[in-house]
């Protein structure tokens, strides 16, 4: 079986140095994950102001600032795609069939050094 | 050495923004270009003074402001790695293209445009960023037009360019793909600009004219960017209604209905070419909304007086408006211009049946309109309640004033 796992913390959670603390601690879980085989990917992402929202209805795409903020909607899946900007980003979102029903909220990767290959 | 000094004054009122938008390419960075264009003015005065100026003003100070940003890179980089992969993307980038400057140039306008008017910034970052980037306006310049704190507008920018940087927003001119739904995107920032300067609201009327001016400014040079026929409609739409601006309020502020105002005070140039450019964005493409907005306005401007109006006209550019683009908001204006035309009765039917179909029934205009009908059919209660239910909703002073100077004319007629 393969997992997603989606970490939920508050912008502002991190003081100090407990942002470092944090990466270093993820870098090493996900060098123990490796060497067991079991680590696939993992990344943090830009704060969500640097979100944008895609969706299509009737064929037209409607882009947005802001992340997905509908409470009826849930997350039913994901996309990694390596684009060459936001606007290719937009287009491809706006292929993935979910977007014509639901909500596709894309998001920089933050290019972590140091995670395993 | 005066006349140095003058003349670099007025070529960075000319040129600045354009020197800016091909150094936002070249170094990939708003900050950057900034930094280095101010640079590259102040080497202009130091040695223009000295050695004459150059025979192209413009090329000496993209590649002066290009060797200022190299060395601030070289001075501020802390890994030589990345210093050096930065500096020779600069090298790289710059060279390339050297021989059609002129035309990059214009293209580089148009990307800093489409840059600043991304439809994944928020509207008040898209309309601040391009007041100030592509417009060059001041953040204090910015925050007295929009009426709020000169740190407020100043975070809108930093958190604009920080998502430009951080979620890849590219400095493109859109793919033909993209184009129908970027260009709606720019042309959405420029009439806000301008109806932020013309809107009857309070504010520094002063200050807010300029918005106006800036927009109108904007929308010529996107014009001989080529961006299509509705940029052209859109251009005639502000041409005409900025012909009526001095017409259409009294020196305290209240407002003249267009029936009511001296025509005489219009300005025949601005809405000669408003016409112009209605014919040319009719004649290059697709009907669209704005040039029929305009052509509404054009049809009002063509007429001697409010009674030679032409309403049939009106009612048939509406017609093709709620065809295109079809909204309540349209319909109701339809239903005024109806009115006009066959009388109020007729009028007041249509608008009735928006109401009736839940439409509109918050929208003070709407009810506004409903009284003046009942006004003109001498039915003073249903006049009256029409006008005390518009008088509720509207926001604006100088609209609430005219409500209230109309209910008064009623109650004072028996």
């Amino acid at each position: 079986m393969k997992y997603m796992m989606l970490v939920y913390t508050a912008e502002d959670a991190y003081v100090g140095g407990e942002r470092e603390a944090c990466v270093a601690e993820s870098v090493a879980l996900c060098h123990e994950l490796a060497s067991k085989g079991k680590y696939l990917a993992a990344s943090p992402l830009h704060p969500v102001s640097t979100a944008t929202t895609v969706r299509v209805r009737d064929g037209h795409r409607l882009t947005t600032d802001g992340p997905f903020a509908e409470t009826t909607e849930q997350l039913g899946g994901y996309y990694i795609v390596d684009a060459a900007n936001l606007d290719e980003a937009i287009a491809i979102a706006a292929r993935i069939p979910g977007a014509r029903k639901g909500t596709v909220e894309v998001r920089p990767v933050f290019e972590l050094l140091g995670l395993p290959k | 050495m005066t006349g140095m000094r003058e003349f670099i004054n007025e070529l960075y009122v000319r040129e600045s923004r354009r020197v800016f938008s091909t150094l936002v390419r070249l170094l990939g960075d708003f900050d950057q270009a900034e930094e280095a264009m101010h640079e590259a003015f102040a080497a202009a005065l130091e040695q223009w003074q000295q050695y004459g100026k150059p025979a192209s003003p413009r090329a000496w100070l993209v590649s002066t402001a290009r060797f200022k940003a190299i060395d601030a890179i070289r001075r501020r980089s802390q890994s030589e790695r990345m210093q050096d992969a930065v500096v020779r993307r600069v090298d790289v980038l710059s060279s390339i293209n050297a021989e059609r400057a002129a035309h990059d140039i214009e293209d580089d306008r148009l990307r800093l445009v489409f840059t600043c008017c991304h439809p994944a910034l928020s509207p008040e970052a898209r309309v601040a960023m391009t007041l100030r980037e592509v417009c060059g306006l001041t953040t204090e310049q910015i925050a007295t037009a929009f009426l709020t704190t000169p740190t407020t507008i100043a975070q809108r920018i930093v958190r604009a360019k920080a998502k430009i940087r951080d979620a890849g927003i590219p400095y493109e001119v859109p793919s033909p793909a993209d184009l129908p739904e970027r260009v709606a995107s720019v042309l959405a920032v420029v009439y806000l600009v301008f109806n932020e300067g013309y809107s009857a609201s309070s504010g520094d009327t002063l200050t807010r004219a300029d918005l106006s001016a800036e927009a109108i400014r904007l929308a010529r040079l996107l014009v001989t960017l080529q961006t299509g026929p509705e940029i052209m409609g859109l251009l005639a739409l502000m041409l005409l209604h900025e012909s009526r601006r001095t017409a259409r309020t009294t020196p305290e502020g209240d407002i003249i209905l267009l029936e009511d105002q001296d025509r005489s005070r219009w300005s025949r140039a601005l809405i000669e070419e408003g016409r112009q450019w209605i014919k040319r964005s009719m004649k290059s493409g697709t009907v669209n909304v704005y040039a029929l907005q305009a052509a509404i306005s054009a049809t009002h401007a063509e007429a001697a007086t409010s009674a030679a109006t032409d309403w049939g006209q009106i009612v048939r550019l509406y017609d093709s408006l709620q065809a295109i683009a079809p909204s309540p908001v349209v319909e109701l204006n339809r239903a005024v211009a109806v009115a006009m035309r066959d009388g109020p009765d007729a009028g007041l039917n249509l608008i009735d049946a928006i109401l009736a179909r839940g439409d509109l029934a918050g929208y003070h205009l709407l009810h506004a309109a409903r009284a003046d009908l009942h006004r003109r059919m001498e039915r003073k209660p249903q006049a009256v309640e029409a006008y005390e239910r518009a008088l509720e909703l509207a926001q604006q002073e100088p609209e609430r004033r005219f409500l209230r100077k109309r209910l008064r004319e009623l109650n004072e007629r028996d």
